[in-house]
């Protein structure tokens, strides 16, 4: 495509981000806070790369210094062999940002938001073409205030794909949508990548990163945990499948968490409430087995007894300790 | 069309659309740029209106004689007799002007009680001494004529109407700017345009461009109104009374952009406004004129860009200036508004 093709799309070593603290006449002073602490990533060309972490985690952080939105404290930022101080004005042209939350201006028609969009780029693409690929042909002159939720997403990454990125930012692309809103978001998302583009989404919902990501990196309190594909780290987990077990009130105190780590084929354990677990296991037909002689021997009654095989979720858990939607 | 719509529009055109399109689209917007200004003048013109002058209202305590009573009624004055103490509690609510007391002993002067602080007090004195002392046979030395006055252009109407013209053009300017960048970077539209390759002071050439056009309108709907309402008229030239509109309110945009380059949201920027705003309101002339305000702060006051605006608009519409008479107005608009324009930009927060 041109002379830097070879070049990663996203490039980022030592990225940091503190907040000052603030101190005001009339506030309560607030101490610096590290939102992002030495983040080194390196994004291939093509990919759909997702960044996973719960809310708090430094993640819309990240991707907006990647975005050339925020100044990073420390750290370097290339995107496509280009760097945001020196060539800001080229990589606006080849890079599509969508952000985590705009209001996009009620009063205008659809088609009037997307011409303003269009206006801004050297080589916009036509109004018709857009408007297809996001569904929106029969909403051209509605206001936008008038949209639905997943209708104005859609429209949100309409505006962000009217250059022909190279690379496309998600910030949580399908927060709060319904489920067949977010379907026909992550269909805008296959579509874009099967046309050569980068994609780089934040989530907190595993089942969207396992669904469009290649490779995921988990991010907590701002560092990167563990990065992978989603196959590689659940096979890194432990156990690849979970084992949920309850029991019932009545029966509380029979059982310890020492003798359920115990049992045969079991490798981790974690108390997901009072009386319920969630166990990490290698084999779950030894472990199941184990699992109900143990309840059995102890007179315990099961409330609910269940496996699965682990998840992104499961990875987040056992790397964090905390759940995804956690905040 | 179907060709055309494939080519990269035009994009300070597209963002002076936004602008007015947001504009046209809110009913409470084009209230407060064309009705508001509108119910103004009427109100203000409808209290102020020329009348024929005040009937004069005196209390008249027990004693006073019958001649005197009947030259005064004669004189079309009010006359209402009423005893001390009643008396006395008119006088203050100043549902009466003046009180005529009896001599107190007879040889002794009749009595006028009354506050002369109050202007219609000071005119009932005058009025009810002279109808009084002709009636006891004073003549005139010298004879005058009364000749009372009501030529479109020295009327408060007349008065009225540039400082509204300049009230309005300033609130829309500021409120329209200031309000509305605000809004934009608190529902993250700011950053959402600079995500895209959109050029930042194309943004800022929206925001005057659609004002320039918003600005004849308004000019256009409260001339017109004055004119039909209250023959009020323009005198001078229309070219200045452009060039005074166009600078007030490019001057005061740019103040709007100084305000709003920091504000993190509209309750700050609607107090940075009310401070900025408020005092001019009530100085720099709008509903009556600056002169009232004492000497020392009158050179403060003189250079207020309303202030600028405010005379520059009267010396159009009332004294007939061309665009020479309006420089000193423009000269100050544009000492306030460079400064500002620049300002604003330096510290402007897009995030």
């Amino acid at each position: 495509m041109n002379q830097q093709a070879d070049t990663p799309a996203v490039l980022c070593r030592g990225l940091r981000k503190v907040y000052d603290g603030k101190h005001g006449l009339f506030r309560k002073p607030s101490p610096a806070v590290v939102a992002v602490d030495g983040l080194d990533l390196r994004i291939e060309r093509g990919e759909c790369f997702g960044l996973l972490g719960p809310n708090g985690s430094g993640k819309t952080t990240t991707v907006e210094m990647l975005e050339g939105l925020l100044a990073p404290t420390a750290g370097e930022i290339e995107l496509l062999g280009l760097r945001w101080q020196r060539d800001e004005e080229k990589l606006r042209e080849r890079v599509g940002v969508a952000l985590q939350e705009t209001h996009l201006p009620e009063k205008l028609m659809v088609e009037e938001l997307l011409t303003l969009f269009r206006s801004f780029y050297r080589k916009p693409r036509p109004l018709a073409h857009l408007l297809a690929e996001v569904e929106l042909g029969e909403k051209q002159r509605a206001w936008v205030g008038k949209l639905s939720g997943g209708q104005r997403q859609r429209l949100a990454i309409a505006c962000a794909l009217v250059g022909e990125p190279e690379v496309l930012f998600l910030d949580e692309p399908t927060t709060g949508l319904d489920p067949q809103s977010r379907r026909q978001v992550w269909g805008l998302v296959a579509a874009y990548r099967a046309r050569g583009g980068t994609v780089v989404l934040t989530t907190h919902y595993m089942e969207e990163a396992e669904r469009l990501c290649d490779r995921v990196a988990v991010v907590d309190h701002g560092k990167l945990v563990r990065v992978g594909t989603p196959a590689e780290l659940i096979a890194a987990l432990p156990g690849d499948h979970v084992i949920e077990l309850e029991i019932e009130k009545t029966t509380l105190g029979r059982v310890d968490i020492e003798e359920l780590r115990g049992l045969l084929s079991v490798t981790e354990v974690h108390v997901s409430a009072e009386g319920a677990w969630s166990l990490s296991v290698r084999e779950p037909e030894h472990a199941v087995a184990a699992v109900l002689a143990l309840v059995e021997r102890k007179g315990c009654t099961l409330a609910r007894l269940g496996t699965r095989k682990a998840s992104l979720e499961d990875v987040f858990v056992a790397l964090t300790g905390r759940h995804l939607r956690d905040g | 069309m179907a060709e055309s719509a494939d080519k990269r529009p035009n994009p300070i055109l597209q963002l002076t659309l936004m602008r007015l399109r947001e504009i046209g689209r809110e009913p409470g917007v084009l209230f407060w740029a064309f009705g508001f200004p509108v119910v103004m003048s009427l109100a203000l013109g409808i209290a102020f209106r020329a009348r024929g002058p005040e009937p004069v209202v005196v209390g008249a305590l027990p004693g006073i004689s019958a001649e005197a009573h009947r030259a005064l009624v004669d004189a079309k004055v009010t006359v209402k007799p009423m005893d001390g103490a009643a008396a006395e509690i008119e006088l203050r609510a100043g549902r009466v002007s003046l009180l005529l007391a009896p001599p107190p002993a007879s040889g002794q002067p009749l009595v006028f009680r009354f506050d002369p602080a109050r202007a219609e007090a000071r005119t009932a004195r005058a009025a009810v001494n002279q109808i009084l002392q002709r009636a006891a046979g004073q003549t005139e030395p010298r004879l005058v004529r009364d000749e009372e006055v009501h030529e479109p252009g020295s009327r408060y109407i007349d008065f009225l109407i540039p400082g509204l013209i300049a009230m309005n053009l300033m609130s829309g300017s500021m409120w329209g700017v200031a309000w509305v960048i605000v809004q934009m970077r608190v529902r993250k539209l700011l950053k959402r345009m600079l995500a895209a390759p959109m050029r930042r002071h194309h943004l800022m050439y929206a925001f005057g461009l659609a004002r320039l056009v918003i600005i004849p309108l308004e000019l256009i709907v409260i001339l017109l109104f004055a004119r039909l309402a209250f023959s009020v008229q323009v005198t001078g030239s229309y070219l200045a009374l452009l060039a005074v509109s166009f600078a007030g309110s490019a001057c005061f945009a740019s103040m709007a952009i100084a305000v709003a380059s920091r504000a993190e949201n509209t309750e700050t920027v609607s107090g940075l406004m009310n401070l900025i705003t408020m005092p001019m309101f009530i100085t720099s002339g709008v509903f009556f004129a600056s002169s009232n305000f004492p000497e020392s702060i009158q050179p403060v006051i003189r250079i207020l860009p309303l202030t600028a605006m405010c005379d520059g608009l009267r010396a159009v519409m009332i004294d007939g200036a061309g665009l020479v008479g309006v420089l000193p107005s423009l000269l100050i608009l544009a000492l306030w508004g460079v400064p500002s324009f620049l300002l604003g930009l330096r510290y402007f927060r897009w995030t």
